[in-house]
């Protein structure tokens, strides 16, 4: 599997990371080669197989729908980059 | 003092041939002079150290001390500890400070230890040799030129240069095991849902486990006793009794049934290693096991699985660092879209980079099916494999890494040839397994790792098949030279 440079542009930006252009040639370089590596697995016959969704095979819990954490906010936003009257700042999103 | 065990401290601080601050000040006296060396500790927390240890000195006076009260270990810097920096090895929470204890830093403080400190890692755990951290590689301590292994390369280190007792550390696909083994300790990675996951900071959720770093079996053991158990506040969590540890390490092994798995003994391992790792099970058959070989036939796929799992399950993980509510935000954003770019670009390093993209590839619209299904499929197989193989063995045992510590730089231009370290680790995560890795003859002065896999939740089995062979040998004892 050999990916090219607008295949790891169109992937940065789905995984929203920005990516400088003279990086683009090493990352296609790294990513086709762990996915040759990954390659591997096109010679296993997988039909019937079920898909393993938890190492132990449990389902999800679930807890009762009552109130068990308490406000936290101010705590929270004390490490935020930025706030302002509780509200995490960004750049306008809509004019 | 620092070549003691954790329960002759334990003992002797009840003694008060030493007081907890005595002994804090001790280490801390060590990492100030011998870390410069290793760079094992990404945050010293001399204060709150010393503070926990009049803590404990007094609880101890009162009589009301817990079980590891005064011993002083270090947190893998994974680990959310309120009031202390939680970097996971990274630029993007260079700045973070958790609002929170982990299950696993509290149960400790509970139980009365000492936290000296967090220790350094691969990036958001993402590596093999430390050398992916946002703080600069670790330097083995048998070997400065050497990797530590990795991630949990600055809690082996720093066990190992007898920096602190023991500590904590995490593994996805081997990163308690192979930095244990490059290292020359003993380290144990739980069945998956053991020890709590919540405040360890994720990286793939279906992988990670938090486990110890110790210079024995029987040290593991004393830290494991209170970091497993139920926590509800984690979702995947097993509800499943914990055994004492402590009390099963002196279980006659007479009759244990080893399973080598032939595959661990092929291509690619370094001979040296191989017949390292055969003198140790020699030693274990003289102890009366007895030893057969097995197949586990789909493990030669676990790398490529978990290339596409792991990635998977991180660009999910990962995607919650954005600029917004903690962790690096970029000056100046032009919009929306340029605050998560800038801020995620600049945040990770390039390991994480790749792997949040092969991630999100492998995630991507059409490519579901092929990759991360698929991969799941061969997971079950793998499981097959071992659920097979402890029909007729206890333990599996085998090689925890293919070679002793490369050399720092060596594998970080090609991360498939890195990717490999992990090759007789990453199974035991993919089924959810626990493993261990134990120190045996070292080679070249090197030290060399034997990975011991048990049944789900036989940790108690794997600490005392440890511990039995710790009891006739001396290869967990050795000190690398200059931290005797």
């Amino acid at each position: 599997m050999s990916l090219d440079a607008s295949d790891i542009e169109k992937i940065a930006h789905l995984a929203r990371l920005e990516i400088a252009p003279e990086s683009i040639e090493r990352y296609a370089a790294d990513l086709s080669n762990i996915l040759d590596l990954v390659a591997q697995m096109d010679a296993v016959d997988t039909t019937g197989v079920e898909p393993m969704a938890h190492p132990l095979h449990m389902s999800q819990r679930v807890r009762p729908d009552r109130v068990s954490e308490h406000d936290q906010r101010e705590l929270f936003q004390a490490i935020a980059p930025l706030t302002e009257g509780g509200l995490y700042l960004v750049p306008k999103v809509i004019d | 003092m620092q070549n003691k065990s954790i329960a002759q401290m334990a003992a002797e601080l009840r003694l008060r041939n030493y007081s907890s601050v005595e002994l804090t000040r001790h280490y801390l006296e060590r990492i100030a002079r011998l870390d410069p060396r290793l760079n094992s500790f990404i945050s010293v927390a001399s204060e709150s150290a010393l503070a926990a240890a009049e803590r404990a000195d007094r609880a101890i006076a009162s009589g009301d001390a817990g079980p590891l009260a005064g011993i002083p270990i270090a947190h893998k810097d994974i680990f959310c500890t309120a009031g202390i920096k939680t970097s996971c090895g990274s630029r993007m929470l260079d700045n973070f400070i958790a609002p929170y204890d982990a299950t696993v830093v509290e149960r400790l403080a509970a139980a009365g230890a000492v936290v000296l400190g967090k220790t350094n890692m691969d990036e958001f755990a993402m590596g093999s040799s430390n050398e992916t951290s946002y703080y600069g590689p670790v330097h083995n301590p048998w070997d400065a030129d050497r990797v530590p292994g990795g991630s949990s390369g600055g809690s082996a280190a720093a066990v190992a240069a007898r920096l602190c007792a023991a500590a904590t550390g995490t593994d996805t696909g081997g990163s308690i095991r192979q930095p244990a083994a490059l290292c020359g300790i003993t380290g144990i990675k739980p069945t998956y849902g053991r020890c709590s996951r919540w405040g360890m900071i994720a990286f793939a959720s279906s992988l990670d486990q938090a486990g110890v770093l110790a210079r024995s079996a029987a040290d593991a053991a004393c830290l494991l006793d209170e970091m497993a158990g139920f926590d509800p506040r984690d979702s995947t969590s097993a509800d499943v009794a914990v055994p004492d540890y402590v009390d099963a390490l002196d279980d006659d092994i007479a009759g244990l049934r080893i399973g080598l798995p032939k595959e661990y003994f092929g291509e690619g391992l370094d001979p040296r290693v191989a017949a390292s790792v055969q003198d140790a099970i020699k030693e274990y058959e003289r102890l009366g096991a007895k030893v057969k070989e097995i197949s586990l036939p789909n493990s030669p796929l676990s790398v490529p699985v978990y290339y596409v799992v792991a990635p998977a399950e991180c660009s999910s993980n990962l995607a919650r660092f954005d600029g917004v509510r903690y962790g690096h935000r970029c000056e100046n954003p032009q919009d929306l879209e340029d605050l998560y770019k800038r801020s995620r670009a600049e945040g990770f390093g390039d390991e994480v980079q790749r792997r949040i993209m092969i991630g999100t590839y492998v995630l991507s619209a059409g490519y579901y099916d092929a990759y991360y299904l698929k991969a799941q499929k061969i997971r079950h197989l793998i499981a097959d494999d071992f659920a097979r193989a402890f029909e007729d063995v206890d333990v599996v045992m085998g090689p925890t890494a293919p070679s002793t510590a490369f050399a720092l730089g060596a594998k970080t231009d090609d991360p498939v040839a890195m990717y490999l370290n992990d090759i007789y680790t990453i199974a035991t995560n993919l089924a959810g397994l626990p493993g261990m890795s134990i120190p045996v003859e070292p080679v070249e002065g090197l030290p060399v790792g034997l990975q011991i896999i048990g049944n789900y939740f036989q940790e108690a089995r794997l600490l005392n098949v440890a511990h039995r062979f710790q009891h006739v040998t001396h290869w967990h004892q050795g000190a690398p030279s200059g931290f005797e």
